[in-house]
């Protein structure tokens, strides 16, 4: 839809060089000629702008799926939530000296942590204090089984996380009893035939009744290194059931080997009031966290993520735009070429026009307007063929099963349109001046 | 930039008290080219003066000097030294927009190849010393032009390109062309040079008659009988004039002086058009 308008847009630009010219005698004159004669010479006239269609039609294709890649990345980043600062429990790099195999891992963010951040919460800079504990764990429904993350959290993990309802309600404050919430890969392994709504299934050793189901989601991931988190294999309990029937230690069976870790909480999300306190927020948390014995915490800020996500995208518009502008560049130096073929070609013509009166700045304007005529034609084809091919491109992608996002970046249409005018110009001037430069008798005499 | 000693759309001859008088004056005309090691004097002092409603034909073997003589009348180069008065003005000082501007106001060419520019039609050809003297398209301008197109007798070929037109045809255009912009001087360079003696005449009538209705014409032709129509005829070798004497043998045009076209409508341009 605003791409329509965009279009418009760029043809009145369009209009607005050369509506002009058509008022203006010689430059009419002028257009009309160099039309006829690109018509007169339509394979030459077409491979030597080849390289400003080509260069146009690159910059906007390019430009569309950098752009598109970008916004896409950019919007994982802020599914995480960009006044967010998450906190993570992680384990310590292992001592060799003193890692044993039944010896229980103690790390990670205590209870106290939390109430320490709580602090921040009643200063009004943190508005929520999402605590969540998660671990793998086996749930059972008669003989279904289904291994999937067991996650204790609170009411606002859904708000934080952007999970939406598919049945039932999420987890409330006031839960104290053994309700749970399924994602939507447990509730269709579990309950095939079924309405979840309401039955019980087996967590570990402890039965819940089934409250709410997610709906399906896809998994979010991001380009700075984060692990993928799937929703759709979680179930959600409460935080104070979780730690009441599973305790503080969790045994993993791995490959014929234990291993016991002692985590209070995996991770808390805190939602910053303001956009602008998000860092020193996270530098305070850094400074409180800053008092455990061992580095077994990371504070990520997904904002910081955005910036230097944004950051990229800059970079990386300016490196297309380096390459545009080469393309551009080579195009032009074709058109250079053929204009100077062209001048000598039309020496006798120039010679001509300066006998019956033109002046010299009457022969710049024709070969100049030429030139012009040629770059803007082929700035035009180019952006026609560039935005075809981001149109074209995804869906042809899609059927191969590769993700290629591609969004018109509005500013670059009208960017090489205006280069490619410029290109005209800048190129075109060296032969339209050595064309008034011509001695008119000898350009009379030129056969 | 206007020519500042121009006053726009006012001639170097419509102030003077004698109409009749001088059109050309040229005195002591020296050119000199310096090609690479050799110096060529191409014109030696040259003096003449050409009256308005003459009838020039000028002669002398190649290298004489009359081509480049052509050239310096018709403001296309600047001598080395001496003056050419075109009227009053002293066009031998001028600058090149000057001379542009002189060349698209008060001189009309006509060439020997023609030299019609081949992708516009025949209307569109004639038009063109309008468009460089800085005049405005209109449908006025058009009729004017397609009015000489007529008087040469090309009324039914406006529309046409110079390649889908005979020598003839072509040089009928190129005297249309030569009289659009209503010049004080016509130069031919070997105006028949292409064509063949039957066209050559009719070619020449028409300029007589142009002639008749009071333009001045200086031509450059090296065959005695196209000189024979002039009223003057100079001959030049090595860069002088070598005799310059009426023409008492004047060849006059016989097929076309009665025929009913009226040329005086050369002399009605609209000055301000």
């Amino acid at each position: 839809m605003y791409l329509l308008l965009y279009l418009v847009l760029g043809l009145l630009l369009l209009a607005g060089i050369f509506v002009p010219l058509l008022y203006w005698d010689k430059g009419r004159r002028s257009l009309i000629l160099a039309i006829r004669s690109l018509w007169l010479h339509k394979m030459r006239a077409f491979l030597s702008v080849l390289g400003i269609i080509i260069g146009t039609g690159a910059v906007i294709a390019l430009m569309a799926f950098g752009e598109g890649s970008m916004q896409e990345a950019l919007n994982d980043i802020r599914k995480l939530g960009a006044t967010n600062i998450i906190v993570r429990s992680r384990r310590p790099p292992e001592n060799s000296a003193t890692a044993g195999r039944s010896r229980v891992a103690v790390y990670g963010l205590t209870k106290a942590d939390y109430h320490r951040f709580a602090v921040l919460q009643e200063g009004g800079t943190v508005t929520r204090m999402v605590p969540m504990r998660d671990f793998k764990q086996e749930m059972r429904r008669y003989h279904l089984m289904y291994t999937g993350r067991a996650v204790g959290t609170t009411e606002d993990y859904a708000a934080v996380n952007d999970l939406p309802m598919a049945l039932g309600r999420f987890l409330l404050h006031e839960d104290r009893s053994n309700v749970v919430v399924l994602g939507s890969q447990v509730a269709n392994a579990l309950f095939p035939f079924e309405n979840p709504l309401g039955k019980d299934l087996r967590i570990g050793q402890s039965p819940y009744t089934v409250v709410g189901v997610l709906k399906s989601r896809s998994a979010v991931g991001d380009s700075g290194g984060q692990e993928m988190e799937d929703y759709n294999n979680d179930v959600y309990i409460p935080l104070d059931a979780c730690n009441e029937h599973f305790g503080s230690t969790i045994t993993n069976r791995q490959a014929g080997s234990f291993q016991r870790e002692q985590v209070q909480l995996s991770q808390v999300t805190l939602t910053v009031s303001d956009i602008d306190k998000v860092r020193t927020t996270g530098e305070w948390i850094k400074a409180i966290l800053s008092t455990h014995e061992k580095a077994d915490w990371s504070v990520s800020v997904p904002l910081d993520k955005l910036e230097a996500a944004e950051r990229e995208k800059g970079r990386f518009m300016i490196l297309m735009g380096m390459i545009a502008g080469i393309s551009l560049v080579v195009g032009g130096i074709g058109i250079m070429n053929i204009m100077l073929a062209t001048v000598t070609e039309r020496t006798r013509e120039i010679g001509i026009r300066r006998a019956l009166g033109a002046k010299r700045r009457d022969i710049t304007m024709q070969f100049l307007i030429e030139a012009v005529v040629q770059t803007t034609i082929g700035g035009v084809l180019g952006v026609m063929i560039g935005l075809t091919i981001v149109f074209i491109m995804p869906p042809i992608f899609e059927f191969w099963s590769a993700h290629l996002p591609a969004k018109v970046h509005v500013p670059s249409i009208f960017l090489s349109l205006i280069v490619a005018v410029a290109v005209g110009v800048g190129f075109g001037l060296y032969p339209a001046y050595r064309a008034a430069m011509l001695d008119p008798i000898e350009a009379l005499r030129h056969e | 930039m206007p020519v500042s000693r121009l006053p726009a759309r006012t001639s170097p001859l419509t102030e003077r008290d004698n109409p009749m008088a001088d059109v050309v004056r040229v005195t002591d005309l020296v050119k000199t080219y310096y090609l690479e090691s050799v110096t060529v004097q191409a014109l030696r002092g040259v003096s003449l003066t050409v009256e308005e409603g003459d009838f020039v034909a000028l002669m002398g073997p190649s290298g004489s000097g009359k081509s480049t003589l052509l050239n310096q009348l018709g403001c296309l180069d600047r001598p080395t030294s001496g003056h050419y008065y075109l009227g009053d003005e002293d066009v031998s000082q001028m600058d090149d927009d000057q001379l542009s501007e002189i060349r698209s106001r008060f001189l009309g060419f006509i060439f020997q190849s023609y030299n019609l520019l081949p992708q516009y039609t025949v209307v569109e050809n004639v038009e063109i010393p309008l468009l460089y003297q800085g005049i405005k398209l209109t449908e006025r301008t058009r009729e004017w032009c397609i009015h000489l197109a007529t008087l040469v007798g090309l009324g039914d070929r406006l529309d046409h390109r110079p390649m889908q037109l005979s020598g003839g045809q072509q040089q009928r255009v190129a005297i249309a062309r030569a009289l659009v912009n209503n010049p004080h001087v016509i130069l031919a360079d070997e105006p028949t040079g292409n064509l063949d003696s039957r066209t050559s005449d009719e070619i020449m009538e028409r300029l007589q008659q142009l002639n008749n209705t009071g333009k001045t014409i200086i031509m450059v032709t090296h065959e005695n009988d196209i000189a024979s129509w002039g009223k003057r005829v100079i001959r030049m070798r090595d860069g002088h004039i070598e005799t310059d004497e009426r023409n008492q043998h004047r060849t006059i045009g016989k097929a076309l002086a009665n025929d009913g076209v009226n040329f005086n409508g050369f002399s009605q341009l609209p000055v301000n058009v």
